[in-house]
């Protein structure tokens, strides 16, 4: 049941490329990620490539496969007509190091300008209680494989540099959102999330919800609800501060 | 070109739990520290566990204990553990567990508010803190902003976040250097670490008197696989050519329990969880079959009719357990005989099946990924039809020889902890013995690192000649036109597959050496076309040297070694032999091409853990005269 597919391929390092043509063969069950890795061992053992686990566990093959952002992994060749040509190119918002090979390094910035875990100081490990219930919004948050697809796709970075400095990215927004939900986190989150992060910058398309792998709600569940607790904050700053009080008691 | 050059008090290989919480303790300890990897940070190998990290911390079961722990890996290995390690790990994993949580990590919750365990294969009681099927990413998530949280204190005190702690990713040692005289240290000591970077193909240089080598398995010498592509062995390979010893490397665990269709994912890891929560394997005539395969040593600990195992998951204090909860390696062989038998699936498997004993609801709360994964890759839907899976190369016991407590090799300056090191697990691992392992042995190799270095003279120097050396090595693969070497990895992956696999025999292991001889030989003429950056073809070609010599130790050990335990299964020695439980195959590579192999004694276990055991249970282990001398 195999058949050979058209593909094109973005190549190129360097800030310089283009889009190589290539007929390649494809059998039953596999996906895209196989066959860049067929091109790879039969006509261009130099194509770069990240992937590890194959499984969309790690959120390593992230790439644009027809114009939309996928895990090269987890996209089936099934859901194409076998005539119809495949064009996989890089993520648009990274620069590119080589061929579908991107520079991420915004995103682990992002990731260090977020105070951590701030639990309580008289809290020892072993101590912790913690109801399903109160855990489980921030575990759907840190079902987060870090593809950075959502940062890759928001339009407030894809094609704006200039916004780039001030703001995190859905992923690291709703990383701010995970902490602030946490049962054992005390740090203020809400004014920096607006003030230091760009929360105020997400006008709530869902553009990144809709490509993330891990099905995450990122616009529904994290942001929003963020926004709303910006809000209530700002109308009534004791709210924030008896919240936290109430959570650690209940 | 002058090569970048940096000086650290410790260099850590490896960003998979082990490395991580080694470079966490070297921070912690004043210690200046690198950590290099070979993907991006968060993505190395551990993120792919699944299942759970095993600790006794007794929050479901208050009858466990480190104790009970301890008992369950050594019966686990076949007695074959380095018990002083198995002690540690009981001992220590639930701390290690405990610290993540303080570190924010959020585990699944008991009804009181604790970290709820699960069943798992071998463990007596529910023993493994998870979230989910997606135990590995919570660890290495943590385990990273933990580094960050570091990074950010570092930041505070000293204007730079990469003061103390800094992180070279995807950058790939390819050699570990030594001091060439002893006038710094320790004669031959470990003086730092070559390598390049993935992106531009530059080179790297690290200076440190000391190393921790975490950089995980060895999968890809297989073609059936769990493992990623950075499964190569290099850890092994680098402490070999250093002059440290491997131990156990004919161990290998196959995993039960990988996907068999469609073939491009063939191999990829279906969790010991579905069993744990509930899964049940059948053959193609329905049956239940592991309950014909309950090995004499198990026959009192498992349940013998289904009624007896399903009425376990309910009350575990007057049942035993179902078979399907063997430890693997049991299951492994149970299934591969089914397949030979003629009593597989129609995709060479067996079938899996969570269907028919969970409502939907609960099996895409218990098991989200695999769900997921098996509706995406080979739209099987998990809640309505059974899975299709056998055994994949998952897991190697073997590896570097550490002493116990601080995980230092036999080369000064040299430590291994997590899966590149060997002993822990003796013969067989346990399923979630494996997270807690990095935590407990990446922070002691972390420690035992930064002691090494407080009491150092001096720093052992880099000598030129074999930054020079290594340089010529790597750059050779370009500088050639020879074989792609696909073909060669390929060849090298069949071979081991059929003739060093799940049951072997002397004259094929005998055949497969033949093979790696050829091998070796083609190696030295692979050319990789291409630049130097981003070319995963050279970086295969590297990567040959390494997965050959581990091979080539897999294989010589798999020869010697005429008894079946644990991970090696031999064809013609198909029972277990108390002699042989009590040596270890040590290999080493002299000339720093071929493998030697010897065989050491294993020390006695100590009184106090010895008196753990129920004399009975010891005697189908132990020899008459080890059991004599305990009186
Ligand atoms: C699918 C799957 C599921 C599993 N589930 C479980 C489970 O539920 N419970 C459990 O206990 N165990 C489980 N295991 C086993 C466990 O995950 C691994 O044994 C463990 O994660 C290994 O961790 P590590 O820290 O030793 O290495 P890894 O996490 O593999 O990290 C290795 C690191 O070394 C780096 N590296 C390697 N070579 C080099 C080099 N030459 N230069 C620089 N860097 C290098 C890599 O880039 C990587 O960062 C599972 C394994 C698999 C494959
Ligand atoms: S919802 Fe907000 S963060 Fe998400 S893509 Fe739209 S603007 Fe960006
Ligand atoms: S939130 Fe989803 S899309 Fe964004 S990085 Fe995480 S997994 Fe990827
Ligand atoms: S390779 Fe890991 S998500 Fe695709």
């Amino acid at each position: 049941m195999s058949y050979k597919a058209k593909f094109k391929v973005w190549r190129g390092e360097g800030g310089e490329g283009k889009l190589e043509d290539f007929t390649v063969e494809v059998n039953e069950g596999e996906v895209v990620l196989d066959i860049i890795h067929r091109l790879q061992a039969t006509q261009a053992p130099d194509l770069a490539v990240r992937w590890n686990c194959k499984a969309g566990k790690c959120g390593s093959c992230s790439m644009e496969i027809n114009g939309k952002p996928r895990l090269g992994c987890m996209t089936r060749m099934s859901t194409f007509e076998e005539d119809e040509t495949i064009t996989v190119t890089p993520m648009r918002t990274f620069p590119v190091i080589k061929d579908l090979v991107t520079d991420v390094s915004f995103n682990y910035q992002k990731a260090r300008e977020i105070p951590s875990f701030t639990p309580p100081a008289d809290v020892r490990p072993g101590e912790y209680r913690m109801k399903q219930v109160d855990v489980e919004r921030s575990q759907e948050f840190r079902k987060c494989i870090e593809c950075f697809m959502c940062n890759n796709v928001c339009h407030v970075i894809r094609d704006h540099e200039e916004n780039k400095p001030a703001f995190a990215g859905p992923r690291f927004l709703m990383r701010i959102a995970e902490l602030d939900m946490h049962p054992y986190d005390v740090a203020e989150r809400k004014d920096s999330a607006q003030e230091q992060h760009g929360l105020g910058y997400c006008n709530i398309t869902k553009c990144c919800t809709e490509v993330c792998p891990e099905h995450i709600k990122i616009t529904d569940n994290a942001l929003i609800p963020m926004k709303e607790r910006v809000v209530d904050r700002k109308y009534d700053p004791l709210v924030w501060l008896g919240n936290k009080i109430f959570r650690r008691k209940s | 070109m002058e090569i970048e050059r940096h000086e650290y008090d410790v260099v850590v290989i490896g960003a998979g739990g082990a490395g991580l919480r080694a470079a966490i303790e070297a921070r912690q300890q004043g210690k200046r520290t690198a950590i290099v990897c070979k993907s991006l940070f968060g993505k190395a190998h551990t993120v792919m566990a699944e299942g759970g990290a095993a600790a006794a911390m007794g929050n479901v079961n208050s009858d466990d204990n480190w104790m009970v722990h301890f008992r369950d890996t050594m019966r686990g290995g076949k007695f074959l553990n380095n018990w002083r390690m198995a002690e540690l790990h009981a001992k220590e994993a639930a701390d290690r567990v405990w610290e993540l949580e303080a570190w924010g990590a959020l585990f699944d919750r008991t009804k009181d508010g604790k970290i709820s365990q699960r069943n798992f294969g071998g463990h007596e009681y529910p023993r493994l803190a998870h979230v989910g099927d997606r135990t590995g990413l919570e660890l290495i998530r943590t385990l990273q902003q933990r580094v960050v949280a570091l990074q950010q204190e570092d930041y505070e005190t000293h204007g730079d976040y990469e003061a103390y702690i800094k992180v070279f990713q995807e950058c790939t040692v390819t050699r570990l250097l030594k001091d060439a005289s002893s006038v710094h240290g320790p004669a031959g000591a470990i003086s730092g670490a070559f390598g390049y970077w993935r992106e531009t193909g530059n080179f790297i240089l690290f200076d440190a008197p000391a190393v921790v080598l975490a950089t995980g398995g060895i999968g890809k010498s297989y073609v059936v696989t769990s493992n990623s592509w950075e499964y190569t062995g290099d850890g092994h390979a680098l402490a070999l050519l250093a002059g440290a010893n491997l131990i156990n490397m004919e161990f290998i665990q196959f995993h039960p329990t990988g996907m068999v269709w469609p073939p491009s994912v063939r191999g990829i890891l279906v969790t010991e969880s579905v069993r744990g929560d509930g899964g049940v394997l059948r053959n193609s005539e329905g049956k239940r079959f592991m309950f014909d395969y309950i090995p004499d040593v198990f026959k009192d600990k498992y349940a013998t009719t289904e009624e007896e195992g399903d009425r376990w998951y309910t009350d575990q204090a007057n049942n035993r357990r179902p078979p399907e909860l063997l430890p693997r390696d049991e299951v492994a062989r149970a299934i591969n005989a089914e397949v030979k038998a003629g009593r597989g699936s129609p995709q060479g498997g067996v079938f899996l099946d969570v269907s028919t004993r969970l409502p939907a609801e609960e099996i895409k709360r218990r098991l989200p990924s695999m769900h997921h994964q098996f509706k995406e890759l080979a739209d099987v839907d998990i809640t309505a039809e059974p899975m299709q899976v056998g055994p994949t190369c998952h897991y190697i016991m073997g590896g570097v020889e550490v002493d116990a407590d601080t995980g230092a090799a036999a080369v000064p300056g040299l430590f291994a902890a997590g899966e590149v090191s060997g002993g822990m697990h003796g013969s067989n691992r346990l399923g979630g013995n494996s997270l807690s392992d990095l935590l407990v042995f990446g922070r002691r190799a972390g420690l035992g690192a930064a002691e090494y270095v407080n009491a150092l003279p001096a720093r052992p120097a880099v000598a030129q000649e074999s930054v020079d050396a290594a340089k010529a090595e790597a750059l050779a693969p370009l500088e050639r036109s020879g074989e792609n070497p696909y073909e060669v990895h390929h060849e090298l992956q069949r071979t081991m597959n059929d003739l060093v696999g799940i049951i072997r025999k002397a004259e094929e292991v005998s055949e497969a050496l033949e093979v790696v001889e050829k091998l070796k030989e083609r190696v030295e003429l692979v050319g990789a076309a291409g630049s130097r950056i981003y070319n995963p073809g050279w970086h295969l070609a590297l990567d040959l040297r390494n997965m050959l010599l581990v091979s080539e130790c897999v294989a010589r050990a798999a020869l010697l070694r005429q008894e079946s335990r644990g991970g090696h299964t031999r064809d013609d020695f198909p029972g277990m032999n108390p002699e042989w439980r009590r040596k270890l195959l040590v290999c080493a590579t002299p000339d720093g091409a071929a493998v030697t192999v010897e065989e050491k004694v294993q020390p006695p276990m100590r009184k106090d853990l010895f008196d753990l055991f129920d004399l009975g249970e010891l005697k189908k282990y132990l020899t008459e005269e080890e059991l004599g001398n305990a009186e």
